[in-house]
C-alpha cells in the first residue's frame, strides 16, 4: 500500500445517496485479478453506454473533472456488496479520498486496507461542498491526513476524526496484515485457551 | 454483578484476542467461509508466502460463478468464469481447507450451506468475504461479510481487527397474516428505518413476530441486514434454533451437545441491557411487500402506488427518486399492482431455502406461468429434498425453470442475467441498478409474491391467489 500523501486536488460531487458497489465496479468485473487494472473500469455503465462511447455528461467524464483525485458523496457511499474492487476502481482511477456524510460499513474497512481515505463529514456540510463544486466545477479541495483536516471549495477548514492506528497505517503505507502476525503468541493463547470450552469445534 | 450485556456483546468479549491503544479488537474467527469470488485473498497469502493458519476452520463452495444448468466444471462454458471455481478448488486442495465441490451434493450457496451442514452455530463468529454473511445471524451468531484484504488476514492469522459497532434492536411483534412471511417483514424494516437505517450497527431482531419464524424464516430476515446499512444482524437461540442445528453433520454431538446447548442457553439479552437505537414494528400492519425503486429502502405494500418525488422531504431524495423511477420506467401514482414484468427469479441466498421453495410450490400447483420464472434451489440438499417432496415437478408442471444450486440471478456473474430493460420479480436482495444485469429492473418480492407474478405477469397481490385456492 502506498503511503497516504496530503492532498490538494480537484474533487468531482457526486450528490446521489445510496451509491452501491455495483454501480462502482459491475459484477460481470469481478473476475479479474487484483493486478490486473481496475481504473478504467470504475462506474463502467454510467461512464460509458453500450457501444462502449464515454458519456459526456457523466461527472468523471467532464473535462474540469478528468483529474478529480477526490469524490464528494452523499449518505451511505458504497453500500451493497463487499466487493473490494469498487476499492481498487477508485483507486486505480487516480481517486485518494471520498468524502461523505456516511459509508457502507464493508466499502469503509476496504478503503482503509488499500490506502482509499473515507473521510465522514457532517451532512450539512457534504451538502454545501456539493453545491459549491457544482457551481464552480473543478474547485479544489485540501486534505491533510496528519492534521486530519480537510479544506472545503470555500477555504473553511473542517477537522475529520479517524481511529490513530488506521491513520498511522495510511500515513506509512503499513499494511495491519504484518502488524498481527507479530501477534502469534497471544492468538495462539487464546486459542488454546478458547479450545478448552468450545471443545467441539 | 457483570454489566448487562446483549447477545452481541456477549459473543464480542469471548471472542477477544486484544484490544488495541485505538480501541479496536482482534476478534478470533469461528468459522470463515470461502467461496469462488475469494481468490484474490488466497492470492495474496501466496505472494507474502503465508499458510492458511486454520484450514479446519474454513470451508468452501463455489456458489457465484457455477453454472445453474448442469454441473460438472464443463457446464460452465465461460473461461474466466470457469477459471474462477478452478481457481477456488486448487486454493482449498492445497491448503486442505473442506471444499463442498460442484460434485458434491453439499455444494450451494455458501450462506445456504452454511446453517444447512450446522456449521453456523449460535455464540459464532462467522465471516466471508460477502456482505450477506449476516445469513447466519439467526442462529444466534456474530457473522458479517469483509472484503478480500480482510478475508486475507483471517486465512492468515484466523482473526479480525474490528472496531465494536453499537447494539441496535429491530423488535416486531404479533402474528403475520397469510400471505406475508419473513421477506415481507425484512423489507418492511428496510423501508422504515432506511438503506443506511442500521450503519455501524449490529442488529438484534426480537419480538413475538421473529420468534415465531422458523429458522428458515430468520435466516431470510438476517440477510438482508446489510440492506438495512447493518453490519450484522442476529436472533437469540431458542428451541427453533436447538431443534434446526441437532443432528447436523457439523453441529455437536453427544455429551458435546449438551455442553454446547448449556452454554448457548446463556447467551440472551440480558433484560436490563440498552442498546443505543430501537425500532419497532406491528406485524399486523405489514403487508406483502415490493420494491418500486433501486435501493432496497425503496419496499412498499403492494396495494400502493408508485411515489411521487414532488413529495420528497428534500431536493437530494427528489431527485433520488426521479432517477430511480427513469431506470424502473414507472410513473408515479401508478398502481404497484399494475406493473408487468417480464420474467420471474425465484431464489437466491434470500429465499432459496426449502421452506422458500415449499411456500411457492403452494401457490404454483395448478397454476401456469406466463412469464419465463426459474427457480434455483440452494444447495445440492435442498435441491434433493425438494425433489424428494415432488415441489419440482409442481414447479414444472407450472411452466417454471427447475436449476443447479448457485447464485445465479441474484448477481449474474454466471451469466444467468436479466436482459436489460427487462422487468424481473426477484426474490434476492438488491435491485441496485444493474444488479440483475446491465439495464434490469428488479422488483424485490417473497417467494410467494415471486410465484403470484410468475401466473399474472404482473407484480400482483398473493392474498388474492390464496383466497381463491
Amino acid at each position: 500500500m502506498e503511503p497516504f500523501k496530503p492532498l490538494d486536488a480537484v474533487a468531482a460531487p457526486l450528490g446521489v445517496p445510496n451509491i452501491d458497489t455495483d454501480q462502482i465496479i459491475p459484477a460481470r468485473f469481478l473476475w479479474r485479478k487484483r493486478g490486473d487494472g481496475w481504473g478504467h473500469l470504475l462506474f463502467h455503465d454510467l461512464r460509458v453506454d453500450d457501444g462502449g462511447t464515454p458519456r459526456a455528461e457523466f461527472i468523471l467524464n467532464r473535462q474540469e473533472f478528468r483529474d478529480a483525485r477526490i469524490v464528494v458523496a452523499d449518505r451511505n457511499f458504497g453500500c451493497g456488496s463487499s466487493r473490494e474492487h469498487a476499492v481498487w476502481a477508485l483507486y486505480d482511477h487516480g481517486i485518494r479520498a471520498v468524502i461523505a456524510p456516511s459509508f457502507g460499513d464493508i466499502f469503509f474497512n476496504n478503503s482503509l486496507q488499500n490506502g482509499l481515505l473515507p473521510v465522514v463529514l457532517p451532512a450539512s456540510i457534504v451538502g454545501a461542498f456539493i453545491t459549491a463544486l457544482v457551481q464552480a466545477p473543478g474547485t479544489r479541495i485540501k486534505i491533510d491526513l496528519e492534521a486530519q483536516c480537510v479544506t472545503g471549495p470555500d477555504g473553511v477548514l473542517h477537522a475529520f476524526e479517524i481511529d490513530p492506528f488506521r491513520k498511522q497505517c495510511l500515513l506509512e503505507g503499513a499494511d495491519e496484515l504484518a502488524f498481527t502476525l507479530g501477534l502469534d503468541e497471544q492468538i495462539d493463547a487464546f486459542e488454546k485457551a478458547y479450545e478448552r470450552k468450545v471443545s467441539w469445534l | 454483578m457483570a454489566e448487562p450485556a446483549t447477545l452481541f456483546d456477549k459473543i464480542w468479549s469471548s471472542h477477544a484476542v486484544q484490544v488495541r491503544a485505538d480501541g479496536a479488537t482482534l476478534l478470533h474467527i469461528d468459522r470463515h467461509l470461502v467461496h469462488d469470488g475469494s481468490s484474490n485473498a488466497f492470492r495474496t497469502l501466496k505472494s507474502r508466502q503465508l499458510p492458511v493458519r486454520r484450514p479446519d476452520r474454513t470451508f468452501a463452495t463455489p456458489d457465484h460463478y457455477v453454472s445453474t444448468l448442469g454441473r460438472g466444471l464443463a457446464a460452465i462454458n465461460e473461461p474466466s468464469r470457469r477459471g474462477m471455481v478452478e481457481d477456488l478448488e486448487a486454493h482449498a486442495r492445497s491448503a486442505g481447507v473442506t471444499l463442498f465441490g460442484l460434485n458434491d451434493r453439499r455444494q450451494g450457496i455458501v450462506h445456504v450451506v452454511g446453517p444447512e451442514q450446522g456449521l453456523s452455530q449460535p455464540g459464532m463468529v462467522i465471516v466471508c468475504g460477502d456482505s450477506h454473511t449476516a445469513t447466519h445471524g439467526a442462529v444466534g451468531a456474530l457473522a458479517f461479510g469483509v472484503g478480500a484484504s480482510e478475508v486475507a488476514h483471517v486465512l492468515a492469522t484466523q482473526t479480525l481487527w474490528q472496531h465494536k459497532p453499537k447494539n441496535m434492536r429491530v423488535t416486531v411483534d404479533g402474528t403475520l397474516a397469510p400471505g406475508v412471511h419473513a421477506k415481507d417483514v425484512i423489507l418492511a424494516i428496510i423501508a422504515k428505518i432506511s438503506a443506511a437505517g442500521g450503519t455501524g450497527h449490529v442488529i438484534e431482531y426480537a419480538g413475538s413476530t421473529i420468534r415465531d419464524l422458523s429458522m428458515e424464516g430468520r435466516l431470510t430476515v438476517c440477510n438482508m441486514s446489510i440492506e438495512a446499512g447493518a453490519r450484522a444482524g442476529m436472533v437469540a437461540p431458542d428451541d427453533t434454533t436447538y431443534q434446526y442445528l441437532h443432528g447436523r453433520p457439523y453441529a455437536p454431538k453427544g455429551a458435546d451437545w449438551d455442553k454446547a446447548l448449556a452454554g448457548w442457553r446463556l447467551l440472551l439479552t440480558d433484560p436490563e441491557a440498552r442498546f443505543d437505537r430501537e425500532a419497532h414494528l406491528d406485524a399486523a400492519e405489514i403487508e406483502p411487500m415490493v420494491t418500486w425503486g433501486t435501493s432496497p429502502e425503496a419496499a412498499a405494500p403492494i396495494t400502493g402506488a408508485v411515489p411521487d418525488p414532488a413529495a420528497a422531504p428534500d431536493a437530494a431524495s427528489r431527485d433520488a427518486m426521479k432517477r430511480a423511477l427513469d431506470y424502473m420506467g414507472l410513473a408515479p401514482g401508478e398502481p404497484l399492482s399494475q406493473i408487468a414484468v417480464n420474467r420471474v427469479f425465484i431464489g437466491s441466498c434470500t429465499n432459496s431455502r426449502i421452506e422458500d421453495l415449499r411456500a411457492a410450490a403452494k401457490v404454483a400447483g395448478g397454476r401456469q406461468a406466463v412469464v419465463p420464472t426459474m427457480v434455483v434451489p440452494g444447495s445440492g440438499l435442498v435441491k434433493a429434498q425438494a425433489e424428494a417432496e415432488g415441489l419440482d415437478a409442481i414447479f414444472k408442471r407450472a411452466g417454471f425453470e427447475w436449476r443447479e444450486p448457485g447464485c445465479s440471478m441474484c448477481v449474474g456473474m454466471n451469466g444467468d442475467l436479466v436482459a436489460p430493460g427487462d422487468r424481473c420479480a426477484s426474490t434476492s436482495n438488491r435491485n441496485f441498478v444493474g444488479r440483475q444485469g446491465k439495464g434490469a429492473r428488479t422488483h424485490l418480492v417473497s417467494p410467494v409474491m415471486a410465484v403470484a407474478a410468475a401466473v399474472t405477469g404482473r407484480l400482483s397481490d398473493v392474498r388474492q391467489l390464496l383466497t381463491r385456492s
